[in-house]
């Protein structure tokens, strides 16, 4: 093996304990609060919606529920880990090696993933006391989930280069991923909004992503799911570009 | 071929600070040099545009004829670094510390635990291996960064300032470690406050101020620049008055120490033959500050003209 492999995969297996090490941070919140989603606005609220979409509410929205764990937990976990290592300067471990900034890259992106993951699968299976979760296309889903966590393992990433206090870190997850999230169909099928919405929100990345995993799980969809998967794959490339250079050009990280 | 070669290195900060001008030095493969300077005079910059981790704004570095333009891999492989400000993971095992750390530099694994477990135990640091960094004590932690710094078997290991903050046992401990790694051929740079060490340690000096090199030389000629060294005598008996030693400056530091400035001209014997014949036997004597220190304080507070650039 190269050492430029070596040293990615050093950074993968060291992130990738991270999550599991902190387990009580990573696992457990994500599970307590879409527990509390499937409570409140499946079973309370959800039956007196009835369906969306011609499905019971529950199953409707629960492919949503995990997409948006996903989302906020492969952003969080690489936001946080990677401006950590800015804050108590450990970042500088990596460099001073010889390590490329790709192999830094993907060595974050490798924690994100594995974080979201487990949580997709810590919320699938709280999913499952509250309602059927029959997986339409499982490896369709497996893949949207993966590309979909490394996109915002990826949007954390660059977040956290150019953060330069606490505040930094916590903005982006506020202002902007809170917002794109709830109005990204999580919770209704946009084909209910009027028809200037519909087109503002098929603006939105995450409504692709969500649509992408209702049509692994249920087979419908407010998009094409190869609009989805084009869509997904076009962020991906674009803040992987963008992730490297900014770690090549070494701003928000050397003087 | 040099261990490092710097020329024209020049360093402008955003904010407009010039913290480097243009300086040139190189470093033999086996040296022992001294970087020293007062706060601010641009040595970090300096460790820090080696390492990459400031980039520098014109000049070249080449570290064993590796030019960090255009093969920084291969230069970052030659070094190791202790930075001056602690930066380890805190929530991370010292052991992890240094498996990573050879990770990152391409070593396996197995590797990796054999060269961590060997530099751990080189600073006792063995018994710690599963404690977290941010449980070590302020020595502790520098022993880990610089065992840290070896996991590579670095050619040209650059210290910043690695003593700062140990208790005097720790210090010398690391001097021993320190010599016995530079005899076994590796080339080390020290920057430091604590002009004993470089004095003590290395046998080449270079003093940067403002961002300026104002001397580069052997320890031993440097210090032969020394133009005079102030002495504190223990005599055996209390006296009011400091001796009339002629042609010295004498005072009374205390009624049994005399303080004496002696040009290197004049040597020391003249001194203790003039304190016999007024009935004065010297007991001990001592530096009243370090060798290098005077000159240190001498070439910052007034840089020589022909030298500063």
């Amino acid at each position: 093996m190269s050492p430029q492999m070596i040293s990615m995969f050093a950074l993968m297996r060291k992130e990738t304990s991270r999550v599991l090490r902190i387990w009580v941070q990573t696992l457990i919140p994500p599970g307590i609060t879409m527990s509390l989603y499937f409570i409140i606005f499946g079973t309370l609220i959800g039956k007196r919606i009835g369906e969306m979409d011609g499905y019971p509410y529950m199953e409707y929205i629960a492919p949503g529920l995990i997409m948006m764990s996903v989302i906020t937990n492969s952003y969080g976990n690489v936001v946080g880990s990677f401006f950590n290592a800015k804050i108590q300067r450990h970042i500088e471990e990596m460099l001073v090696s010889p390590m490329d900034e790709t192999s830094i890259v993907i060595g974050y992106l490798a924690g994100g993933i594995i974080r979201g993951l487990f949580v997709a699968t810590v919320v699938s299976f709280i999913a499952l006391f509250f309602t059927e979760l029959n997986i339409k296309y499982p490896l369709l889903a497996l893949l949207v989930i993966i590309m979909t966590a490394s996109v915002f393992s990826l949007a954390g990433l660059i977040n956290a280069i150019f953060a330069k206090k606490f505040d930094d870190i916590a903005v982006i997850p506020s202002f902007v991923l809170a917002p794109l999230t709830y109005l990204g169909g999580v919770f209704y099928t946009v084909s209910l909004l009027p028809e200037f919405w519909q087109t503002v929100s098929r603006l939105n990345p995450i409504l692709y992503m969500v649509n992408s995993m209702r049509y692994s799980v249920l087979g419908t969809s407010d998009i094409e799911i190869m609009d989805g998967l084009l869509m997904i794959s076009g962020f991906f490339i674009l803040l992987l570009s963008v992730a490297v250079y900014l770690l090549k050009k070494g701003i928000g990280i050397r003087d | 071929m040099k261990a490092l070669s710097i020329q024209d290195l020049s360093k402008q900060y955003k904010s407009g600070v010039q913290a480097l001008k243009s300086i040139n030095f190189e470093v033999d493969q086996g040296d022992f040099f001294a970087l020293l300077g007062p706060n601010g005079a641009g040595k970090t910059t300096a460790i820090g545009i080696l390492t990459s981790l400031v980039n520098k704004t014109s000049g070249s570095v080449k570290v064993f004829g590796h030019d960090i333009d255009n093969a920084l891999s291969l230069a970052k492989a030659c070094l190791g670094v202790v930075p001056q400000e602690v930066n380890l993971n805190l929530f991370d095992k010292c052991i992890n510390t240094l498996v990573n750390q050879a990770g990152f530099y391409g070593i396996p694994r197995d590797e990796a635990k054999k060269r961590a477990k060997y530099y751990l135990e080189q600073m006792g640091l063995w018994e710690k291996r599963n404690s977290n960094a941010r449980d070590l004590s302020g020595g502790m932690k520098r022993r880990l960064m610089v065992a840290r710094s070896l996991v590579n078997q670095p050619k040209l290991l650059l210290l910043d300032e690695p003593t700062a903050g140990v208790d005097i046992e720790t210090r010398r401990m690391m001097w021993r470690f320190l010599r016995e790694l530079n005899q076994q051929g590796t080339t080390i740079i020290l920057t430091t406050h604590y002009l004993e060490e470089a004095e003590q340690l290395c046998d080449r000096i270079a003093i940067i101020d403002e961002g300026q090199i104002i001397e580069n030389d052997s320890m031993l000629n440097v210090l032969k620049k020394l133009k005079k060294e102030v002495f504190i005598l223990n005599v055996n008996q209390s006296l009011t008055k400091a001796p009339i030693i002629e042609g010295y400056e004498t005072s009374l530091k205390s009624p049994q120490e005399i303080e004496v400035s002696i040009l290197q001209s004049q040597g020391i014997n003249e001194v203790f033959a003039q304190l016999d014949t007024l009935g004065i036997r010297v007991i001990s004597m001592r530096n009243k500050t370090g060798r290098l220190e005077e000159l240190f304080i001498d070439l910052t507070n007034n840089p020589p003209k022909e030298t500063a650039e």
